[in-house]
Parts: structure tokens; C-alpha cells; sequence
């Protein structure tokens, strides 16, 4: 079993949901990226969501952009983040690992010659924002032959005939997009997202995560209580812009947003009331 | 004709020439792309869209555009004859509006309320403006910074005709980050935006679409020159950023393998310089916005800043049939530097009275060349896609002077 299937199954069984923190490699700069992600699974992190930063990244929001781009402007590379999985992996062997861009700087680096070396290095699996179904071919063979996951999204804007088209090749788990919108803009509405969470479940036996509009305790504890999943991204690489903006040392900036990332943790951990029950 | 072995079927039921083009957007916008692909290929076969949009053309853009003979100019370069295809003098002052109002001919089909655009020069801008407002419809149009400040005429043009301009103020504050934006805000507003994008870019079908409503400058050239000349012309020439403008003029000639078809891209300080717009010259192939194609990147797949004395040239992509075309050899690419435009900028305004925009100088400066060096009896035609009003500030300060 793989390690993303095999945490989902470990959660399913103690009847919680997973935390799933994106924070995006590189930055503010490799070393503190690398800092947090190595205390992200003692902080909860059931699934870590690594940012590969992209020039144009076209669906996400302002804060999401500027992190990509303070982590460009550290130097961070697709060879350097993967350098940092291989340093994560030799002292986690447990924790699953989902990369998270856009297609251009996979395509620049050599698609089959990524897929293999992501594999390596201890990924498991890739959510490539840019590249639909009708164009993940090219990626999903590669990875296909690696064992790693392409996860893939779900929308608001999915109807039934393209949700055949989604679940079919998709990896790992499903990826429902709460909002119609770009991350870490728009509030979901808990119902709507039940609904639909129900309703790819209904059709597919993967685990769902929910991710683009959490940006509180509150509202992650909300998605919870129904999804496999909670990915919170936005308010955290967020700390790390006030952490900058407040002149914090690289210390302090790795404990402000590991302690956040445990509240988030907590809060998800505890969303559904009889442990076990599920 | 052997259709077969056509230039002009393309793109494939997916939307790619050859390894070109396709749809590499977020899986929001996925539905919405497909819709539009459905919407726009029952439009194709509704006869009463056809006849709305040429009617739009002739009586509001004020088609057919003229063909010119550039007497002057020809007498000065001393070689072939040269003729200009007037898309300076449609309405709004450049080719743009007409794919502007097919696209908005669409969205009202589509029942869309609201529309977006993104825009460089401003040109595209402007024309989005206008078939908004021409309709009553609101509009947003996104604009990077640094081209708001240097078209200025163009952000006011716009605001005059009821849109909201929209600062960009990400990455490098230009048409690529424009776009990013208009794409954000299309992800944001699914349900009633339409996105009229303005060049051959864009996913799936907007490149195939953008073409077809420019390919009446193509058109209208071969039934002009076969009037004027007798005969097809020997080479044709046009500026290439997205490279509408462009494919609009070469895509009705692409059969004709007598017809050399040259594309002028911007060298901005010079292609062995970084600060340059030269995408098929000096790019690799890679994904922006929504379809492979040819792009200025490093060799980490990031994409760079372009660099052009014209904003509507300043785009580190480039139109997928238009890399396709540079692979097969079909159309060959040239560029041409901030230097040359300016010279040709400064010829047509007195040899022709004819002040150009900065963006066909560009072409202009590449027919300087060749011209020359070409039969007396031969025919180049180069598309003079718009009109240089929106550029003299630009112009006067690159000369060092103030207005």
C-alpha cells in the first residue's frame, strides 16, 4: 500500500480527519522552509503539501504568489526541493509527501526524468494545477511507472459527465476545490461543500481532501467533520510573510508557524466528536 | 487544393498543432473552456452569427480596409513594391476589434453579463472597451503597471468608454501578469464572465477562435492584391507578440508555397542582450497560460521578463500555431530591435504620412531591410496593424524629448 493510501486507511480506522499544511519550498529560504517542513509531522501534519514555486502561478492568490516568489528569490530550484525531500525522508519514513506547482518548470526539468527522481527522493505523490486530465498524459505515464500519485481536482464547477473524467486515472486522493476562485480568497459554504464531498464519494472510493478557501481553525474543524481531509495553505505561508514584515529570526519564524499549523492540527484532530466511531 | 495536405487544418479535435497549443488550465476553468469550444462551433455554423458579425464589421469597423501601395517608401528602398494592409484605420486604430467583436457576438450567445480582458499596448484594451460598451456590457480590463504608465492615451480611452482599468502590480507588471489576473478573476467569476482574450494564445479554442476572426485581414489582402497586382504577392510580412495580427494576414496565403511569410518579433536592445521579446528566436518550448508554445524562460523553467519599446509586444509567449509554423518551416521569424522600429516609425510618418504604431514598425523595419535587396517587380505586403497616436509620448521620450 502507499504511504498516502496507508496514512488515509490509519486515520479511517481512529476515525479523524487528516490536517494537510501546504507550505511552499524555499521559502522565505531553503534552510527555514526546510526547518518547518521537518516540524510539520510533530506539529500534526497528517499529508504535507510542498510547494514547487512557479513565476506565473495563475490559481492562486496573493498570498500564495508571494511566497512563490520569496522562495525565488532565494534560489529555490526543482533540484534543490527535491534535495530537501531526500533530507526530510532520511529521518521520516512515515509521513506523505504530495508536491504541489504547475507544469513549466516540471517540463524544463525533463518530465521522465522528474517523475523518477521525485520518486527517489521519497515523494508521493503530485497535484499539477495546470494540467487537466485531457492533458496529464504526459506526466501520468511517467509517474505511473514510479508508483507515485497524480491527484487530481474536483471543482464547483464539475459537473457529473466531467467528474467521469476526473476519477478516471486519478491517484492518491481527490482534491475538491471549495471555492470557485483562486486560493486563499473566497469563503466556502459548509453545505455546499458537504454536498459535494458526498457526491464524489459517492462515485469514487478515494479519500477526498478539500483545500483553496481554509483559512481558520474554525472553518478547517468545519470541513472536518465530513471530508477525509483538510489543506490549509494560504494563512500559513501568510505567517511567514508577517513573520519577514516583523523582522523575525528564522527561529521564530519556524516556531510561530509550526505552533499555528498545531493549532490548525488540533482543531481538525478534534472536529468529530465520538473518536472512532466513524 | 489537397486538403490533406493543408497548413490550415489545424488545430486537431484537442487543440494542439502538432506538439502545440492544448489546454493546461486549473480544472475550474476546464468546463467553462469546453463550453466555450461547443459555443463557438455551433456559432461557426449558425449563418446568422456570420452575417451579424460581418455587418458589425462593415458598418461599425469600417471593413474592407484598404490596400496601399507605400509609393515613397517603394521609390526610396529601391527594390519591391511595397503595400500596406490598413488595419490602422479601422475603428479603434488597429486590428483588435475584430476579434473583439466576434468574441463579444459570442459571449452575448453564451448569455454572459459581464465581461474581462487583459491588454498590453492597451489596444486590445481598448477594443474591449468599445464592443462593451457597444453592447452594454461591464467591463473589466487588466493592465500591468508599467504599460499602464507608458500608454497613458489608452487608459484614459478607456475609462472614457465606461471600463474599469485594473492596475496589475504582480511579477514583472506587464501583459503576462495581466493575463494572470484576468485568468484569477475568470476562475472567481465562472458563472457569468465571458474572457475575451486579445492574441493567438490562451487555451484551447481561443488561439483557433482569435485566428479565424482575424483571418478577414488575410482574406481581404489576397481579393486586393489579385485586383491591384494581378497576381499573389511575393513575401508577406507582419509583427508577431501573441501574433494575431499576424496569423490573421499569413493563416489564407499558408497554401500558397510561392508566398515567403516572414514574422518580425521584438529584439527589444538586441536578441544577444537579455532585454528583448524574441520568443520563437531565443525561447525553448514550455506551458503559460494555458497552452505550450514557444516561451522566454530560465533554464528552471521560470519565465523572464520580455523587453520591448512596444507594450504589445512585450509577452514571453507566443501563439502555438505560430511554433508550430517556426518547426515545419513554413513561416520564418525575424526580429527586429527598439532602434530599428524607431527608424521605421520615423520613415513611414514621412515618407507616407503615415505614423504607425510601435508595433508595426517592428514589421516595417524587417520590409527596410529586405525590400532592397528584392526585384523591382516583386510584392511584399506587411500588415500596418495599427495606428501610432497611443505611442508618441513613448516615441518622444526614446528620442529625448519631452511633451
Amino acid at each position: 500500500m502507499s504511504r498516502i493510501a496507508g496514512r488515509f486507511a490509519e486515520l479511517k480506522r481512529s476515525g479523524r480527519a487528516a490536517f494537510v499544511p501546504f507550505i511552499t519550498a524555499g521559502d522565505p529560504d531553503a534552510e527555514t522552509s526546510f526547518a518547518i517542513l521537518e516540524q510539520l509531522p510533530k506539529a500534526g501534519a497528517d499529508l504535507i503539501e510542498l510547494g514547487m514555486p512557479f513565476s506565473d502561478p495563475m490559481a492562486d492568490g496573493p498570498a500564495i504568489q508571494a511566497s512563490s516568489q520569496r522562495a525565488l528569490a532565494s534560489g529555490m530550484t526543482l533540484a534543490r526541493l527535491l534535495d530537501m525531500v531526500r533530507r526530510f525522508r532520511a529521518r521520516d519514513r512515515a509521513t506523505p509527501l504530495v508536491l504541489m506547482g504547475y507544469y513549466n518548470p516540471i517540463h524544463a526539468f525533463g518530465t521522465a526524468r522528474f517523475a523518477k527522481e521525485a520518486s527517489m527522493a521519497g515523494v508521493d505523490g503530485l497535484i499539477i494545477v495546470d494540467l487537466p486530465p485531457e492533458e496529464d498524459d504526459v506526466l501520468r505515464t511517467p509517474a505511473a511507472a514510479q508508483s507515485l500519485d497524480i491527484v487530481r481536482l474536483a471543482t464547483p464547477t464539475t459537473d457529473e459527465r466531467r467528474l467521469d473524467t476526473i476519477l478516471n486515472g486519478a491517484g492518491g486522493f481527490i482534491y475538491y476545490v471549495s471555492i470557485a476562485g483562486v486560493t486563499g480568497t473566497k469563503s466556502f459554504s459548509t453545505d455546499d461543500v458537504r454536498h459535494a464531498v458526498a457526491r464524489l464519494k459517492a462515485r469514487t472510493g478515494l479519500p477526498c481532501a478539500v483545500g483553496f478557501g481554509i483559512k481558520t481553525a474554525e472553518q478547517a474543524a468545519e470541513i472536518a467533520r465530513f471530508a477525509d481531509g483538510a489543506v490549509v495553505g494560504s494563512s500559513i505561508v501568510a505567517r511567514v510573510a508577517q513573520g519577514i514584515e516583523k523582522r523575525l529570526k528564522r527561529a521564530a519564524i519556524v516556531r510561530d508557524v509550526t505552533e499555528f499549523c498545531a493549532t490548525l492540527a488540533q482543531s481538525v484532530h478534534g472536529a468529530r466528536p465520538g473518536i472512532g466511531v466513524e | 487544393m489537397n486538403v490533406a495536405n493543408s497548413w490550415r487544418n489545424g488545430p486537431d479535435p484537442t487543440g494542439h498543432f502538432g506538439a502545440y497549443g492544448g489546454r493546461f488550465v486549473a480544472e475550474t476553468l476546464m468546463p467553462l473552456v469546453l463550453r466555450l469550444e461547443e459555443a463557438y462551433e455551433a456559432a461557426k455554423r449558425d449563418g446568422g452569427f456570420r452575417s451579424e458579425l460581418d455587418g458589425l464589421l462593415r458598418h461599425y469597423v469600417g471593413r474592407p480596409s484598404p490596400l496601399y501601395f507605400a509609393e515613397r517608401m517603394t521609390a526610396d528602398l529601391d527594390g519591391a513594391r511595397i503595400w500596406l494592409k490598413r488595419e490602422d484605420l479601422n475603428h479603434t486604430g488597429a486590428h483588435k476589434i475584430n476579434n473583439c467583436l466576434g468574441q463579444v457576438l459570442l459571449a452575448r450567445r453564451m448569455g454572459k453579463t459581464r465581461i474581462i480582458a487583459e491588454t498590453g499596448a492597451g489596444q486590445h484594451g481598448v477594443a474591449t472597451a468599445t464592443v462593451a460598451a457597444r453592447f452594454g456590457l461591464p467591463c473589466v480590463v487588466y493592465m500591468g503597471a508599467v504599460d499602464m504608465e507608458r500608454q497613458k492615451p489608452n487608459v484614459f480611452r478607456m475609462r472614457l468608454l465606461g471600463a474599469e482599468v485594473r492596475e496589475v502590480t504582480s511579477g514583472s507588471k506587464t501583459l503576462k501578469d495581466a493575463m494572470n489576473e484576468a485568468l484569477r478573476d475568470w476562475v472567481a467569476n465562472v458563472d457569468d464572465t465571458f474572457y475575451i482574450i486579445g492574441s493567438v494564445a490562451g487555451p484551447h479554442p481561443y488561439p483557433a477562435m482569435v485566428r479565424d476572426f482575424q483571418t478577414i485581414i488575410g482574406e481581404e489582402t489576397r481579393s486586393q492584391i489579385l485586383e491591384a497586382e494581378k497576381r499573389l504577392p511575393d513575401l508577406l510580412v507582419a509583427c508577431v507578440g501573441g501574433g494575431s495580427n499576424a496569423i490573421g494576414l499569413f493563416h489564407p496565403f499558408l497554401d500558397d508555397d510561392a508566398v515567403e511569410i516572414h514574422g518580425v518579433e521584438a529584439a527589444g536592445a538586441g536578441t544577444e542582450t537579455v532585454h528583448h521579446a524574441a520568443t520563437l528566436g531565443k525561447g525553448l518550448p514550455g506551458v503559460l497560460h494555458g497552452a505550450r508554445s514557444y516561451l522566454l524562460q530560465t533554464p528552471d523553467g521560470q519565465v523572464v521578463e520580455a523587453h520591448s519599446i512596444s507594450a504589445g509586444l512585450d509577452y514571453p509567449g507566443v501563439g502555438p500555431e505560430h511554433s508550430w509554423l517556426k518547426d515545419q518551416g513554413r513561416v520564418k521569424y525575424f526580429s527586429a530591435t527598439d532602434r530599428e522600429a524607431l527608424d521605421a516609425f520615423a520613415a513611414l510618418s514621412r515618407q507616407e504620412g503615415i505614423i504607425p504604431a510601435l508595433e508595426p514598425a517592428h514589421a516595417l523595419a524587417h520590409v527596410m531591410r529586405v525590400a532592397p535587396r528584392m526585384a523591382k517587380d516583386s510584392i511584399i505586403v506587411m500588415a500596418l496593424s495599427g495606428r501610432g497616436d497611443k505611442d508618441v509620448f513613448t516615441v518622444a521620450s526614446a528620442l529625448g524629448e519631452q511633451l
